[in-house]
């Protein structure tokens, strides 16, 4: 029973953070083309836009960085 | 401008030496439980997490003093210094002299007729970037003078502090969420201390139909518990898990047992130590960013 908890919680870690990753990958990239998509049309806006898209990237991967926390609670409480 | 901006940043960093201070105890029982199954992969979480030892290691180690834990009240409070309290007061006091040192000039030219040297550029850009990047257009024309001293104490305890971590010898304290937890308790203060009654109307009377109130109130209540949350979540999480990254491709050079491994683990974790400089300077301009933003929306006056 011991033995199972532990592999759930492994599994658990490391599933939950590649799916996580997916997400955020998902969508940091497509934030990023659309940044550049933007700063190719309006080069004189595209500092505006990279502060922007920092902004949002960081919103993004807050929910990444989420499931990364809950990983590592999981496999050190395991 | 600049003696707010100390006066802010010696009111700051008691408030992070409590948290750290105080968390004390559950991380010196958790540095128990790693003692007892050795492992060849402790030695990450040893870099990691706080503990009563700093290291020198080709010189040593320094075992910091354990004191009386202090009664108040009903609990006892553990006051030893940490790894992470020691750098955290160090940080501290290297912003004060870095800062003290370029305010000084400042001070004697009141006139501003002098070219700036060294220090001072470093302080004047990072002052203006945090004012014209980040307050102007986050907080407003009207307002953003009163709120630059918080973001820009927040942004240079932030920046030294992640930066120390990538220092041999260093420790990164916002690699303890404790840290990161008070620096967003600050942000959190800041929001609401000053947040007018348009934000507060935004959460108690939203601009929905009546049939949906009980569902955005609870909603936009925890809101407001939310983004503190994610803002310390966001710096912790950063922080220990592109040190973790680092550790653990050096590590696999001993969970392997293999000299060859270097070749290749040695290099990567060089790749994503350069990339780490790069990711400790967004991550403080990211957190003074959502806290512009934060106190922008607060203080925003009606205008539906």
């Amino acid at each position: 029973m011991e033995g199972l908890a532990s592999l759930g919680a492994y599994l658990g870690a490391g599933v939950g953070g590649g799916l996580a990753a997916i997400g955020a990958g998902i969508g940091i990239g497509k934030l990023a083309a659309s940044a550049i998509e933007s700063s190719a049309r309006q080069p004189e806006m595209a500092g505006d836009f990279r502060g922007t898209a920092i902004l949002f990237a960081a919103l993004i991967e807050g929910v990444a960085l989420i499931a990364e926390v809950i990983g590592f609670l999981l496999v050190l409480t395991k | 401008m600049i003696r707010f901006l100390l006066a802010f940043t010696l009111a700051l960093s008691p408030m992070a030496n409590l948290a750290a201070f105080a968390s004390e105890p559950a991380d010196s029982v958790h540095a128990g439980d790693a003692g007892k199954k050795e492992n060849k992969a402790d030695f990450i979480i040893h870099h990691i997490v706080d503990g009563d030892q700093i290291d020198f290691e080709p010189f040593g180690t320094i075992t910091l003093p354990k004191w009386e834990p202090v009664q108040i009240g009903g609990f006892s409070l553990d006051l030893s210094p940490t790894k992470h309290s020691v750098f955290l007061a160090f940080n501290s006091l290297l912003i004060l002299i870095v800062v003290l040192l370029a305010a000084s000039t400042y001070r004697k030219n009141r006139s501003g007729a002098f070219v700036p040297n060294g220090i001072q550029n470093l302080i004047e850009i990072m002052t203006e970037f945090i004012r014209d990047d980040v307050a102007r257009p986050m907080i407003g024309e009207k307002k953003y003078r009163k709120f630059l001293p918080y973001l820009l104490t927040a942004f240079t305890f932030t920046l030294v502090s992640n930066y120390m971590g990538l220092l041999p010898y260093g420790s990164s304290i916002t690699g303890n969420i404790n840290v990161t937890a008070a620096l967003a308790l600050t942000t959190f203060l800041v929001v609401h201390l000053f947040s007018g009654k348009a934000y507060w109307k935004h959460i108690f009377l939203p601009h929905v139909p009546i049939g949906l109130y009980p569902i955005m109130i609870p909603v936009e209540i925890l809101g407001i518990f939310t983004k503190p949350f994610a803002l310390a979540v966001r710096l912790f999480a950063n922080m220990t898990g592109g040190h973790l990254v680092i550790l653990t491709f050096i590590g696999l050079i001993f969970i392997l047992e293999s000299y060859f491994v270097a070749v290749l683990s040695v290099p990567l974790a060089l790749f994503i130590y350069l990339l780490e400089i790069l990711v400790c300077l967004i991550q403080a301009y990211v957190f003074t960013l959502l806290s512009g933003v934060f106190i922008g929306m607060a203080i925003e006056e009606e205008h539906h």
